[in-house]
């Protein structure tokens, strides 16, 4: 099997399938632990048990996802070497401390809180248990932090220099850390992981409101869901425009190939709405389009200049289809998503906020967009950079492993089906705990242990509280 | 001036053994699970880790992460080397660790969870002593890259460190349940680190033979004079602990045994670290050939010297906390 295959091509598939399932979980988690620090603390200051329900019945389905990302997690960590193994020996000097540093100032902070914070409360109080919360929080966004930056430099290297042994080495870390793409970048993420979280908490209330709307619980997740998503969707626009300027001016290539720009416009370029890119043609085939509208949004003038994929050597093009329809879906779902936002906000003004079915509607709906949105986010970003890995300097081709396609197709064909049956499972299980409303009394993780869930229950709890007092 | 290599090999030794200790009692646990069947006691084994399984696994991150940063051509060369049981392994850990959620989520399929929970953390376990064992006899290496087959690490050999390293964690998880339960399950655990000492013993044994003939390295590093001299502590260690050991086993120390289980391990470490100096890739590539260019390794090294000690801290705070025996319907108390 797999004679004959592009074993670079199957060791893309493979990155780009195990990278798509994982970084779903962390997208949802670093929102989810920061809305548990936010539900802990309104808890302590309030005393209102609704937080303390909703904090246990969230911390459940964390639980969860926070596992799955783990696991997936520890598989791209050494993806590096297995299939990308030309890659790790050239980047390992600039790219490995990053991750040395991700996995010390955030793995472990994150895991070593965890326990405390998942089972913990009853053992060591309601004071070390936020702490233990805040820090599991931090560290997700400290993690965040790391991958971007070390992203961010291979897609826009700066502040390193070429050993004899064809290494790239750093030589000024700080211009590594901070290079070009990556403040945008982060921004960007970590926007794109609260209203992804912001999104499905706000389903989840707006699932239990539509058979209850006096459900105490599912209002206020709901209300706190619906603030985010009015307040950062606006914003997360704004970030990722910003961004794409930013690579307008790094990778010029990129942002033709998500416009669709095959030929370069000398006074001013139309915005392609839509259309079907052929990348054999180099043209876009029906293409629907607004005049001289992508030089005035990425040159701020009708009458700007834009140069297009055609001065850009052919073997440097990224797959345009590619770019070009994943960006669309991103954009399209970002102001689906404000869309939400400001509707929420009507029905709020007006007072029917827990009233509205058509709100609540909606809402389900977009439960999943977050996700969707931040994959197709990645795949525009992470497309658009090819061929390279390290860009402009390291080819994709030239990164693999010597391995033959035999043994990088059936490694992936063992991903594929080892994922899709256990995070299949897993997702199943998440589903089933948010289909339960929240309750008075909610338990934290393992309420089939009695004793252990104990230590969780409100009650429990506010003794703890008392008691530190 | 100080040798970055040596400390990073140091370093990244560390990192791999403090993973071995931690997450080898996590993963015995798991091998051992088909010996207890009954629910109330698989709750109870489970507990005995949740609260610290992700961090003990979060040191093969760093293992791994480390080499890449700090040795990348020995990660380069090795990942593709080891490419079969390397995949093996990250899937196991799949398995493994998400049961430790999945198991509580569900009636029916629990059984399923608690068979991919045995079934992960054995091919895990399988797939890390196979790669020690391939490591150990040599790895076919061409300039910057692996030159050999994808079924190069399949040898007699490292079946035999894969299973020694199965028998390892298992003795590692046994007399974890010692120290972490009570009444009958920990009985039960008495009866099996009994019997798995003796293999352990047997597998110390069939190993500590089977290296010299690996190369020819191996036999002058242990064997010639002087060394003999600083390697034959060693192996009377080994039966000083031992005889610790069979001791705790039998005057029923709670403690002692899985400690006493760790010098173990620390001593047969040592031993592969006398074996394997100063290659990193045995035989052909050293810990200078592969060490990435200063600045890295100083960058890092400032980020590991503050945060190891506070993560050691945290981590033991994390364990202290959930301390004592583990009771079956009474959780943590």
């Amino acid at each position: 099997m797999f004679e004959g295959w592009d074993a670079v091509v199957l060791a893309r598939a493979q990155f780009a399938f195990t990278m798509s399932f994982h970084i779903v979980f962390p997208a949802f988690s670093i929102g989810l632990a920061s809305y548990l620090a936010v539900l802990e603390a309104l808890w302590l200051i309030t005393k209102r048990e609704v937080f303390i329900n909703l904090f246990n019945y969230w911390l459940k389905i964390f639980a969860v996802a926070f596992g799955m990302g783990v696991v997936s997690g520890i598989v791209m960590s050494y993806q590096f070497g297995t299939n990308w193994s030309s890659f790790a020996d050239k980047t390992g000097p600039v790219i490995g401390p990053m991750m040395a540093y991700e996995v010390l100032t955030a793995f472990f902070l994150e895991a070593g809180f965890l326990g405390v914070m998942l089972f913990g409360l009853s053992r060591v109080g309601p004071r070390l248990h936020f702490l233990a919360t805040l820090m599991v929080a931090i560290g997700t966004l400290i993690s965040a932090f790391w991958i971007l930056s070390a992203n961010s430099w291979m897609q826009t290297p700066t502040g390193h220099a070429v050993n004899a042994d064809g290494q790239f080495v750093a030589a000024d870390w700080l211009k590594v850390i901070f290079n070009p793409s990556f403040p945008y970048r982060l921004v960007h993420m970590v926007l794109a992981a609260y209203l992804t979280t912001s999104l499905v908490v706000g389903a989840v209330g707006a699932w239990h409101l539509l058979r209850d709307q006096h459900l105490a619980g599912a209002r206020v997740m709901f209300s706190m869901a619906m603030w985010m998503a009015t307040l950062v969707a606006p914003i997360q626009i704004l970030a990722g425009d910003q961004h794409g300027l930013n690579t307008l001016e790094h990778q010029p290539a990129k942002v033709m190939a998500m416009e669709g720009h095959f030929q370069s416009h000398k006074d001013g370029a139309p915005l392609i709405l839509f259309g079907w890119p052929d990348q054999k043609d180099a043209k876009v085939k029906y293409a629907i389009e607004v005049p001289k509208l992508s030089s005035l949004i990425l040159k701020h003038s009708l009458d700007a200049p834009l140069a297009g994929l055609d001065t850009v050597p052919r073997e440097n093009w990224p797959p345009v289809p590619i770019t070009f329809w994943a960006f669309r879906i991103m954009v399209g779902l970002g102001f689906l998503i404000m869309g939400l936002g400001l509707f929420s906000l009507l029905m709020r003004w007006r007072g029917m906020m827990y009233q509205s079915q058509l709100l609540h509607r909606f809402a389900v709906l977009m439960g999943p967009a977050g996700f969707i949105a931040v994959l197709a986010g990645w795949i525009t970003t992470e497309t658009g950079r090819q061929p390279f890995t390290v860009y402009g300097l390291l080819r994709t081709t030239d990164s693999a492993s010597p391995l033959a396609a035999p043994a990088v197709g059936s490694s992936l064909i063992a991903f594929i089906i080892v994922y899709f049956a256990v995070f299949t499972a897993g997702v199943i299980y998440i589903l089933r705990l948010m289909a339960q409303p929240p309750h008075p009394g909610e338990l934290g993780p393992t309420k089939d242990l009695p004793a252990r869930a104990a230590g969780i229950t409100p009650a429990a709890g506010a003794a703890a509280v008392e008691a530190v007092r | 001036m100080i040798d970055l290599a040596i400390i990073w090999a140091f370093i990244i030794a560390f990192a791999v053994f403090v993973y071995v200790v931690m997450d080898g009692f996590d993963l015995g646990l798991g091998i051992l699970f088909p010996l207890f069947p009954q629910k109330a006691d698989r709750d109870v084994i489970m507990n005995t880790v949740a609260p610290v399984w992700d961090g003990n696994e979060t040191w093969l991150v760093l293992g791994g992460g480390g080499m890449m940063a700090a040795f990348p051509l020995a990660y380069a060369v090795l990942m593709p080397a080891l490419y079969t049981p390397m995949i093996a392994m990250l899937l196991g850990l799949v398995f493994r660790g998400v049961a430790f959620e999945f198991r509580w989520r569900t009636q029916k399929a629990r059984n399923k969870w608690d068979l991919a929970f045995t079934g992960g953390s054995l091919v895990a376990t399988l797939a890390q002593g196979i790669a020690l064992g391939a490591i150990l006899q040599g790895i076919h290496v061409e300039g910057r890259h692996y030159a050999g087959g994808w079924w190069d690490w399949l040898t007699p050999f490292s079946v035999l460190t894969g299973f020694a390293l199965v028998i390892g964690y298992a003795l590692l998880g046994a007399t974890w349940l010692v120290m972490k339960t009570e009444g009958d399950l920990r009985d039960r655990a008495y009866q099996l680190s009994w019997i798995l000492l003796v293999a352990m013993l047997c597998a110390i044994g069939a190993v500590s033979i089977a290296t010299p003939f690996l190369a020819v390295q191996y036999t002058q590093r242990w064997f010639a004079w002087p060394n003999i001299i600083l390697t034959a502590p060693v192996p009377i260690a080994v039966a000083a602990v031992t005889a610790l050991l069979l001791r705790a086993l039998g005057s029923k120390n709670d403690h002692q045994p899985f400690f006493l289980t760790l010098g173990l391990f620390v001593l047969s470490y040592a031993g592969l670290g006398i074996s394997m100096y100063p290659y990193i890739v045995p035989q052909s590539i050293t810990i200078w050939q592969a060490a990435a260019p200063a600045n890295s390794q100083i960058f890092m090294l400032v980020g590991v010297s503050i945060l190891v000690p506070l993560i050691l801290g945290y981590t033991a705070w994390a364990y202290w906390v959930f301390r004592g025996k583990v009771r079956p319907g009474h959780g943590y108390h």
